[in-house]
């Protein structure tokens, strides 16, 4: 999952920096992730996994790092698991 | 609301009032000389409205969204120019209420702000950049303990006479363009050169010039937190509620004027329908319409307060963008509406039907963040955000 996200994060990004070079946890509005792109990359996330945000996690905080788009996309997974 | 509340409610909104007696006066004058409306900003500081704002205990009087809107709309009746600096002010001041409550700079600035009534101006349109405020090219230099920053600001609303001014920018030299904070320059802290002049179609009282803005300060002064958290939980919302209820004001004028213009014809001729008044009852149907789109706003805004996560979500950017697009496409309606029923009386300056400075203080708020601008933002959420459709949601 870390793989496929930083790969999208490559494609879609549009970041000034490698993708290679960032911590799981580094701030990626701090390093450039602009709203447009932020949803580029939910769009590139959810044809790559097969689903779609709901609208309790279309927010700041859920796309504020890799390790936390990792944990949206574990708890939406998670959840289509147990419905 | 207990009676206590209401009391201080009353007098905060009776307090607006006498403010905008004294704007009404100089409205025409401060439009036509381009003038900063200094009578009622002055009227604001007697009557000890810039810091109703701030909290309790730092000296204000914890003013609501609500109650701040409700001044506005007062205000805007009055003089649009003199409302919407008092809008702009207290939109700044939402961000240190907000984001500042825990540096100690920032809350010893609140106690200053309220009892001295210092009036704040804001420094986020840049050379380069226009409105996309969420972008800066200018960078703050941190060195030590101070802060040093020069910015290229195209439009800076009363920064002649502002006390104090927030002003956006890059965190650091090699930030990105979208890795913003947000710094109070206190005056005698910096200098503006003056760049443009502010000689426009309406407005004309907020003396929005253009300056080049240098500045230099203790880096205390430099809010905690990114601005995109600023302007994601305060500004957002209280710039598109607080403008929209000035454009509210401004328009319920202008329904008033149609509406006094459709009487005295009623009464000159009893028995048959003035012929404006088909006009105003659509112009008051649209008013209506505005009222509740700021009232729902003000609402989704309370609602999102109470939950961090659902301020900076999508779904509370995308309503609050809506307000602003259907205030500002709305006031337009609603007041050549207001011009057709008054006809040649409503176009003349100097009459009691007058509408001309209406109409043009009403056209720049389709500009103030272009409307365009703020449809691409929204377009680009639409592709994942879902529109809640219920009534109550
Ligand atoms: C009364 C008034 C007071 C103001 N006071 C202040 C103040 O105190 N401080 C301050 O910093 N600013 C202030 N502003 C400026 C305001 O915040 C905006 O920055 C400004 O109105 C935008 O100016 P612009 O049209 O030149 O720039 P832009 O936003 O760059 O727009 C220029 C044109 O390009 C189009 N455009 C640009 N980008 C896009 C896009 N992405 N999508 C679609 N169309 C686009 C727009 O439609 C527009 O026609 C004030 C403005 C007004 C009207």
């Amino acid at each position: 999952m870390n793989e496929t996200i930083r790969e999208l994060l490559a494609k879609l990004g549009g970041l000034p920096v490698p993708v290679t070079d960032l911590a799981d946890d580094a701030d990626l509005y701090a390093v450039g992730l602009s709203s447009f792109a932020s949803v580029q990359l939910m769009l590139g996330i959810e044809e790559a996994f097969d689903l779609e945000f709901p609208d309790s996690l279309l927010n700041r905080k859920s796309f504020a790092s890799i390790a936390a788009i990792e944990q949206t996309l574990t708890q939406i997974l998670n959840s289509k698991e147990a419905a | 609301m207990s009676l206590a509340a209401l009391a201080t409610d009353m007098s905060m909104s009776l307090r607006a009032r006498r403010v905008a007696a004294v704007a009404a006066e100089f409205a025409n004058q401060v439009d036509r000389d381009a003038r900063f409306p200094e009578e009622a900003v002055n009227a604001m500081k007697v009557e000890r409205l810039l810091g109703v704002q701030i909290p309790l205990r730092f000296g204000g009087e914890s003013a609501s969204i609500e109650e701040l809107a409700e001044i506005c709309v007062v205000l805007g009746q009055a003089c649009a120019a003199s409302a919407m600096v008092f809008a702009m002010h207290q939109i700044k001041v939402s961000s240190l209420v907000e984001h500042g409550c825990e540096s100690p700079w920032h809350m010893d600035f609140m106690r200053e702000l309220a009892a001295r009534q210092l009036l704040v101006a804001s420094a986020t349109t840049e050379g380069g950049i226009g409105g996309n405020m969420r972008n800066s090219i200018c960078a703050i230099d941190v060195d030590g303990n101070t802060c040093r920053l020069i910015k290229d600001a195209t439009v800076i609303s009363y920064g002649a006479h502002a006390d104090v001014i927030m002003v956006t920018s890059r965190a650091h030299e090699n930030a990105a363009s979208t890795d913003q904070v947000m710094t109070v320059f206190r005056r005698g802290q910096y200098s503006l050169e003056k760049t443009v002049s502010w000689d426009t179609l309406g407005m004309r009282g907020t003396c929005s010039d253009g300056f080049l803005f240098k500045g230099e300060a203790p880096a205390v002064q430099i809010f905690p937190k990114p601005f995109a958290e600023i302007a994601a939980q305060s500004m957002l919302a209280n710039s598109h509620l607080l403008w929209s209820a000035v454009w509210y004001g401004i328009a319920a004028d202008a329904v008033l004027r149609a509406q006094a213009f459709v009487r005295a014809a009623a009464r000159k001729a009893p028995g048959s329908q003035p012929p404006g008044a088909l006009r105003l009852a659509e112009a008051a149907s649209l008013l209506q319409l505005l009222k509740a789109n700021i009232l729902s706003g003000l609402k989704v805004y309370a609602d999102a307060k109470a939950d961090p996560d659902q301020l900076s979500s999508m779904a509370f950017s995308v309503a609050m963008n809506n307000v602003k697009l259907a205030s500002s496409e709305t006031i337009l309606t609603i007041i050549n509406q207001a011009m057709i029923v008054c006809g040649i009386m409503g176009y003349k300056n100097g009459t009691p039907y007058s509408l001309g400075r209406h109409l043009r203080d009403a056209h720049s708020a389709q500009l103030m963040i272009s409307n365009d601008r703020i449809l691409g933002n929204t377009s680009t959420m639409l592709l994942v955000q879902k529109p809640d459709t219920s009534l109550f949601g």
